[in-house]
């Protein structure tokens, strides 16, 4: 299964990721100025920058094996998709209890409290049917996007 | 005391397109943006913008945009306000100004004056897309006849450095640039068939796998030279000046001498790299003989040996003098050539074109029979293929290029280079900004650019009707001068066009 | 006021034929002006000549030197000169008849001289380095004298018109020569200059030549590091000094010189055996100034026989064709067809690809 890679010899600690991130989830997905300034509730970017400088890189969902937040989560809002493989967070089943935050290994998961509390985390972009944003628009070459 | 400096340029910020998303605060490594964290917008010191575009190019929204400061001085031809300013700076500090990158005085570029060639009836264009068209070249000491017994080649060659195209990439050393900028030019030489040169930093260990298209240099200050050194490229290089400063040696202030630097060049850590404005064993030319001889000693006779020298009054007669000396190439490098730092007005007053030098060496070399002896390498003002093929046809084997080989890597020539925070990567050793060159990107876009320059050059020789670069090399019949005195058409061995 | 060649460059393009008789038979010059003349259209009647071996079975050690003058004074001054430097054995005007074609020209004259042997001896030259030499000393330095050819035991006849009035001019078909090669030209803007038509030639060698070569400005400049004098600034005369340097003064095989001018190319040379690659690679890079560029064939002629090519990409016409003894050369097969009915073979040689006539007994030209 394809998955998203980081090289944080070549992170720039830009962030850009993230911005794009939040664009690909927003109503306006190809309006960056719309997605920031006119859109009501912002949506969270689903990968964080980790920086001690110099060393940064990016981090997302690793959408594992046998992935915890799944097991952990008490509704089955968590859910790992049968052929894909990624794993996401079926929003109107969350009950924002954050089990899943404290499962998770990575600390990849992030607590969206704009509206109705919602885990949020990557989901590989998968309603947009190419490659994943972050990587698609990393500047330098941070992150692939490949089988490993 | 009051400061007068005032700012260079101006940072336009357009408020409906910034998102306040950080990244130009993230990116600049000068500090000219930061966020307010009262106001929770991201704002900007003009004074501190030293027009690099980092931030323009990266700001997702296009939000940016660099200005010329528009404070205005009272018009004066003699005292602009540059030179005024320079003026305050040394009230200020008692200080040598100090710049990066070459040369940008608006003094006459001799390439924008000659035209080339074009075959028509009397002899056919030939289409590079059809037909084989070769740029094959060898920089070595060539011998003035070739002996044959029974059939066969009785003449041993020297060894000669073999080219797939007539451009090399140029001298600058590590600790001017970051190893990632080193190692993108160097896998872009391998690919495309060419040479780097390591400049006189000495070549980091990480870069010994591309010996055999590396050029080493020793230069005053004998950086990084023992013999394992030596013997790691294709040649060496002893470089004597630089265009960018005749007359004086390299600096690199400490903060660009870090641990990898330190052991590159064997120096201790932090400390400032001088080299001497000399070779302190080259006082006359018997001198630069001995050192010729005794790094092919070093290296057993392999490899061939050149001299770089800065394009200067008497360059014919000291490059008469160096190929009699016994150097297998000599690199000429003029008054436009970069550098990581320089005294300001050395490097806008010292030295001559390159042009006019390269056609002064050539025809000083050929009136004295001796031209085949050296292959001359033309450095500093090659901006573009058409200014390789005019280089080529006044008589330089091969031709240099370091600024546009940087600007290929992304740099912008904003001429800080000497202050280490080059926000593109690659004049600095801070690893935060090092990073963001990434060499496998880096050697594809400088790889890029020497095939891109393969192919204009192929279409520009066959549509004179030549297809092979040695039919090129020193042809002064495909250049005519425009808008030339008849002393520089004379200096250069051209017609005017219309002759 | 047009310039003349010397003074300008000028281009051109036109017409070639040569005959060689393998067994040194000599043959009347009728034959080659036939087929020269059948290729008319090739020319613009501003020049044609011809070169011819043999033709002075009397004087065999002479170096016989055709002049043009135009005036007395150039022909004094040159005759002081020979007196000076050479012995004088015969001088005479060279027989001509008046044609419609050919219009008034210089004088016309030669001379059957040899070295002194006290001026070699202080000199320290060889015979033929001290002719050379004299060839450019006149050309140089007697203004209104110009050497036409100086060879032993040949000739080059040339004028303004075309080669065929050329031909009847000199009266050719009353010599006989074992070579016979003949040019017609087609120059694009000069006065007509009696001295600016081909053959070029220097001691025995001669060369007719078609196209122009792009990369003149680099062959000239290599050749004038050797003293080679390129006074006449056209390609023929570059040519014949890079055949001159090659074969006289370096010694180098035939196939070597032909290599040097018209080389293969980098894709075929990497198909070579490691040491034809390592030969061929070394005469590409040390005589990559005498690679010759753009459309040519040539013809180049000396007492040892003729050969005949063309450039690496064949963009010039070039045919050859064999009958008993005789090999024919020509810009065109129906010259050869003019005067050879039915040949035994006929072919187009390959770019690059030499033909060579030698003279039974010897190797090389």
């Amino acid at each position: 299964m394809k998955k998203v890679y980081a090289k944080e010899e070549y992170c720039l600690g830009c962030r850009l990721c993230e911005v794009h991130c939040i664009v690909a989830h927003s109503d306006y997905k190809n309006d960056i100025v719309k997605a920031f300034k006119k859109q009501e509730q912002r949506p969270l970017p689903r990968v964080i920058v980790e920086e001690n400088r110099p060393v940064s890189f990016a981090l997302q969902c690793r959408h594992c094996e046998d992935a915890p937040c799944t097991t952990a989560c008490i509704t089955g809002a968590m859910q790992k998709d049968p052929v894909t493989g990624v794993v996401t967070c079926e929003e109107s089943r969350c009950v924002g209890c954050w089990t899943c935050i404290l499962a998770c290994p990575f600390g990849a998961i992030a607590r969206n409290e704009q509206g109705k509390k919602v885990a949020s985390k990557c989901d590989l972009c998968s309603e947009l049917g190419d490659i994943p944003a972050c990587v698609k628009n990393c500047p330098n070459a941070a992150m692939v996007f490949e089988e490993r | 005391m009051i400061n007068y400096s005032t700012p260079e340029f101006l940072i336009e910020r357009d408020r409906n397109r910034c998102i306040d998303c950080k990244v130009c605060v993230r990116q600049c490594a000068n500090e000219a943006h930061s966020f307010d964290e009262e106001e929770q917008k991201v704002v900007s010191h003009d004074e501190k913008c030293v027009a690099c575009h980092r931030c323009v190019v990266m700001c997702p929204t296009h939000a940016l945009t660099i200005k010329r400061f528009p404070l205005e001085f009272r018009q004066n031809s003699l005292w602009t306000g540059r030179t005024i300013k320079d003026i305050y700076m040394q009230a200020e500090t008692g200080g040598i100004l100090s710049t990066g990158m070459g040369n940008d005085k608006p003094y006459p570029i001799y390439w924008d004056h000659m035209l080339l060639n074009a075959s028509q009836v009397t002899n056919p264009s030939i289409d590079p897309l059809r037909e084989p068209m070769e740029l094959k070249t060898f920089i070595g000491r060539k011998p003035d006849r070739l002996e044959f017994k029974d059939g066969k080649l009785a003449t041993k060659l020297s060894t000669q450095l073999e080219l797939d195209l007539p451009v090399i990439f140029s001298a600058m050393s590590y600790g001017s640039i970051s190893l990632n900028a080193h190692k993108s030019l160097a896998k872009a030489s391998q690919v495309e068939g060419t040479f780097w040169n390591t400049g006189e930093g000495g070549l980091h260990r990480d870069l010994y796998e591309y010996g055999p298209n590396t050029i080493v240099q020793v230069a005053s200050g004998r950086f990084g030279v023992n013999p394992e050194y030596l013997n790691a490229g294709a040649a060496i290089e002893i470089k004597i000046g630089q265009g960018a400063k005749p007359g004086i040696g390299g600096h690199l202030p400490g903060e660009k001498v870090d641990w990898e630097v330190s052991k590159t060049r064997m120096i201790p850590e932090g400390t400032d790299a001088i080299s001497p404005a000399p070779h302190h064993d080259i006082y006359s030319i018997e001198d630069l003989h001995q050192l010729i001889f005794s790094l092919k000693e070093a290296t057993n006779y392999k490899k061939p040996v050149g001299v770089k020298i800065a394009a200067v009054h008497n360059v014919a007669a000291i490059a008469s003098g160096i190929a009699r000396a016994g150097a297998d190439f000599i690199t000429l490098d003029g008054f436009r050539g970069g550098t990581g730092s320089a005294p300001l007005r050395t490097r806008d007053s010292v030295g001559i074109p390159i042009e006019l030098a390269l056609a002064a060496v050539d025809t000083r070399l050929r009136n004295e029979g001796i031209r085949g002896s050296v292959s001359i390498i033309s450095a500093s003002s090659i901006r573009n293929s058409s200014d390789v093929v005019k280089a080529i046809a006044l008589g330089a084997d091969a031709v240099y290029i370091g600024t546009a080989a940087l600007i290929s890597l992304g740099c912008h020539v904003c001429q800080k280079c000497n202050t280490g925070k080059c926000n593109w990567g690659i004049a600095t050793q801070n690893p935060n900004l090092t990073k963001r060159l990434n060499p496998e990107i880096g050697a594809q876009r400088a790889a890029n650019l020497l095939l891109a320059w393969k192919r204009e050059i192929k279409e520009m020789l066959g549509g004179m009707g030549i297809n092979a670069l040695e039919s090129l090399r020193g042809n002064r019949l495909m250049l005519r001068g425009i808008g030339l005195s008849d002393r520089d058409l004379k200096i250069l061995g051209i017609n005017a066009a219309g002759e | 006021m047009l310039m003349r060649e010397g003074d300008i460059r000028i281009p051109s393009g036109c017409a070639i034929s040569g005959i060689m008789n393998k067994k040194g038979q000599v043959f009347s010059g009728g034959d080659i002006i036939k087929s020269i003349a059948l290729m008319h259209d090739r020319s613009n009647g501003l020049g044609g000549g011809f070169a011819a071996y043999g033709i002075y079975p009397e004087y065999p050690d002479h170096y016989a030197f055709h002049m043009f003058y135009d005036d007395v004074k150039a022909k004094e001054n040159t005759e002081y000169f020979f007196h000076l430097n050479y012995e004088m054995d015969a001088s005479e005007k060279i027989p001509i008849r008046k044609v419609k074609g050919i219009g008034p020209g210089p004088i016309i004259w030669r001379y059957f001289v040899r070295p002194r042997e006290e001026k070699l001896f202080e000199l320290e030259m060889s015979e033929e380095d001290f002719v050379a030499k004299s060839v450019f000393q006149i050309n140089g330095t007697i203004p209104g004298a110009f050497v036409v050819s100086s060879g032993k035991n040949m000739g080059a006849f040339k004028a303004v018109g075309f080669p065929e009035d050329v031909g009847e001019f000199y009266r050719l078909d009353e010599y006989k020569a074992y070579i016979w090669t003949a040019h017609g030209r087609f120059p694009t803007n000069t006065p007509g200059w009696w001295g600016g038509a081909h053959p070029f030639t220097l001691l025995d060698w001669s060369i007719v030549h078609n196209g122009e070569i792009s990369s003149y400005g680099a062959n000239k400049r290599y050749l004038e590091m050797f003293g080679y004098k390129l006074a006449l600034q056209t390609d023929t005369e570059a040519i014949t000094y890079c055949f001159d340097l090659l074969l006289r003064q370096h010694k180098v095989p035939l196939e070597v010189a032909v290599t040097a001018l018209a080389a293969p190319f980098w894709r075929d040379i990497e198909k070579m055996t490691p040491e034809k690659r390592e030969a061929v690679t070394a005469i590409r890079n040390i005589y990559g100034p005498l690679l010759l560029n753009g459309p040519f064939s040539i013809i180049l002629g000396s007492r040892n026989g003729i050969m005949a090519l063309n450039d690496r990409v064949k963009l010039r016409s070039l045919v050859a064709a064999t009958k008993g003894d005789f090999l024919y050369v020509a810009s065109e097969e129906s010259a050869i067809r003019e005067i050879c009915a039915e040949p035994d073979t006929v072919w187009a040689p390959k770019g690059g690809e030499p033909v060579i006539g030698l003279l039974e007994g010897v190797d090389t030209l």
